[in-house]
């Protein structure tokens, strides 16, 4: 257990100077009030606003740890979404409509997996097949058109409660416990590094590589219909153009600032799913400050590149000289450094 | 023929069989005026998809520069509306910040190791928050010297009219062309693809060569900010989501592999060309609806990228058989 805490410190740090920072600005971000039956404040705000990346920041982290990406998180959301309004609409109930929306989720990865896997193209562009063409796609679902649904049972999903907490934060812990325990309490995810570090040397040493690829990103998309459900729920309609538009970037950067590498291997899905919170507490956070609106892109890139140049493995050598040019001898900041970079 | 040929000639190829088929349904296609239309449509995407050709030559990617367009337009607009400045000094004065700042991004994927994806993904931030902190607003342009702009024009035979900024675009792709096969600059772009390292122990200076290809991708998104205000003659901070993907798609359609260091600059013009002309069909046949232009498209690619591995096989088995 201590290990994975160390590996997840620099995120809970980051994280709580975010929340500190935001703080000062806010000062009523942390309170937490119980009003008709449920929690209501900004961190809550945050965990509910954060489900979608942080559901794909949970299959993005096992697609990044193989040494992929999936660009197509955010279309197939829009096809999720737009199945799920589709069934609902058309009469069908809830069941399937659920049922519609997760298959096609998990056929958009067996896709991207079998492109990746089978036909050997690169994952960039694997995905970006389906990035440019699922919203096309969903639009032919949607006949280019809001579909709209009044079914509480599917809007459960997005703005329900169940013990006073919203759902779709639930959703999304429970989804990130059950994946975490799927790879951790297994082989899967020693497996899962292993392909992601060298392909060959894995399949050479009896890894069914293919197979599990294809699951990575089968994985990728089910969180991905799962994100696109409760965006559909939240506004109780299928919007082709815009439900999870630009969500993929979101979701890899919360995977990159949760210190996962790019380039595969060790992955930690905690650290990721901390990542999409960072991300979600500097957008809430700027909203709340009262910055004027237009600030808020330049703010959060400018955090973004911080965090970014705070974690580069090529930065702690840098500042450690720095530093010793500076003051004689290197200082604990610059191993703080370095503990983030790992 | 070789498997770093075949690609460009089987775009070149597809592209002309299209239009064919465009021509046999709707005979008006042939006409200058539509190719003239599909020059001036296309000009901001056709410039920025040869910078973005370069990018992708050495194994890079650039995601910023949907919003550096963006930011171009608003620059432009807001600094034409409160200072007297001639238009042609702002161009300068943008195509200098736009470029420092692909060099900006160039020189922190460099020094800090950090993949370009997640760099320029930053910078795509950056520089749609920089515009929206500029204007939040559409802003129109109102300036005598644009009109003469738009309307500076080269009368083909036919009546189809050959605009400033086709020109414009297609004098980047010659210039892109020479870079990239004619320079020592272009020919470090290529190892650099085929691999840093090598690159590295050939001598190519590694840091000085990615400084120049993101500072080229900067210019050249501030040159098709340039195009595209010209074009529409207006300005919007959240106009051109998504043409960093659209440039990257031709760049695809057109031949040159992603991963790096194979491919033409010549065939990314016959990309942009491929996807306007399936925008050109659409409008034409009138009863097919937007969304069919990014599922056609997506299949473009598709076909495009199995194409290339197929033939990259082949190749593989060829030599191995000579050998």
């Amino acid at each position: 257990m201590p290990q994975v805490f160390r590996r997840i410190l620099p995120q809970v740090l980051t994280l709580l100077a975010v929340i500190l920072l935001v703080s000062l600005v806010f000062p009523g971000f942390v309170q937490i009030d119980f009003e008709r039956g449920r929690l209501v404040g900004p961190i809550i705000d945050v965990l509910k606003r954060g489900a979608p990346v942080a559901l794909l920041a949970v299959g993005m982290t096992l697609v990044i740890a193989t040494r992929g990406i999936d660009l197509s998180v955010g279309a197939t959301m829009a096809i999720s979404g737009a199945c799920a309004a589709w069934a609902i609409s058309s009469g069908y109930g809830l069941i399937p409509a659920l049922a519609a929306a997760i298959a096609a989720g998990i056929l958009s990865g067996l896709w991207n997996g079998t492109l990746v896997a089978v036909f050997g193209i690169q994952p960039i562009v694997a995905t970006l097949i389906l990035m440019t063409a699922g919203r096309g796609l969903a639009q032919l679902i949607t006949e280019g058109r809001i579909l709209t649904f009044s079914h509480d049972g599917l809007a459960f999903f997005g703005s329900g409660t169940i013990l006073g907490l919203p759902v779709p934060a639930l959703i999304w812990c429970v989804a990130a416990v059950l994946f975490a325990l799927l790879v951790r309490r297994t082989a899967l995810g020693l497996l899962i590094e292993a392909i992601g570090i060298n392909r060959r040397a894995s399949t050479i040493a009896g890894i069914n590589s293919r197979v599990l690829l294809v699951a990575v990103y089968v994985a990728s998309g089910f969180c991905a219909a799962w994100a696109g459900i409760i965006a559909t729920a939240d506004i109780r309609g299928a919007d082709a153009n815009n439900s999870g538009l630009w969500l993929e970037l979101d979701a890899i950067l919360a995977v990159v600032i949760g210190g996962n590498s790019l380039m595969g291997g060790r992955f930690s899905i905690a650290a990721s799913v901390l990542g999409a919170l960072i991300i979600q507490t500097i957008d809430t956070g700027i909203l709340l400050a009262g910055f004027p609106s237009e600030f808020n892109l330049v703010i959060k890139a400018t955090l973004v590149i911080v965090i970014l140049v705070l974690q580069s493995p090529n930065l702690a050598p840098h500042l450690a000289r720095a530093l010793r040019i500076s003051r004689g001898a290197p200082l604990v900041g610059s191993s703080a450094a370095r503990e983030a970079g790992e | 023929m070789s498997a770093r040929t075949l690609p460009l000639i089987a775009t070149i190829v597809i592209f002309l069989l299209a239009y064919l088929v465009c021509y046999l349904q709707f005979p008006a296609m042939l006409s200058t005026r539509v190719i003239g239309n599909l020059l001036t449509d296309n000009a901001y995407l056709g410039i920025v998809a040869v910078g973005m050709t370069i990018v992708i030559l050495s194994g890079g990617i650039d995601l910023s520069v949907g919003s550096v367009i963006a930011f171009a337009g608003v620059f432009i607009a807001v600094m034409l509306r409160d200072t007297g400045l001639h238009p042609v000094a702002v161009f300068a004065a943008l195509l200098a910040i736009t470029t420092a700042f692909g060099a900006a991004m160039g020189g922190l994927i460099h020094v800090l190791a950090m993949p370009p994806f997640i760099v320029t993904l930053a910078g795509m931030f950056l520089a749609r928050g920089a515009g929206y902190m500029l204007s939040v607003d559409s802003v129109p342009i109102d300036e005598p010297f644009y009109d003469f702009l738009k309307d500076a024009y080269y009368l083909m035979p036919g009546k189809g009219r050959l605009t400033l900024i086709g020109i414009v675009m297609l004098l980047s792709v010659a210039a892109g062309m020479v870079i990239a096969h004619r320079t020592r600059f272009g020919t470090s772009v290529f190892a650099l693809g085929g691999g840093v390292q090598t690159a590295r122990l050939m001598g190519v200076n590694v840091g000085r060569t990615t400084v120049l290809i993101y500072a080229f991708s900067g210019f050249m998104a501030g040159l098709s900010g340039i195009v595209f205000s010209i074009y529409t003659a207006s300005s919007y901070p959240l106009a051109m989501v998504g043409t960093e993907l659209n440039a990257i798609a031709a760049v695809v359609i057109g031949g040159t592999i992603l991963t790096g260091g194979a491919g033409y600059v010549f065939g990314t013009l016959i990309g942009v060309l491929t996807m306007g002309l399936i925008q050109t069909y659409i409008v034409f046949d009138g009863s097919l609806s937007s969304w069919w232009t990014k599922i056609v498209i997506g299949m473009l690619l598709l076909l495009f990228i199995l194409l290339q591995k197929g033939l990259l096989r082949l190749d593989i088995r060829r030599r191995a058989g000579a050998a």
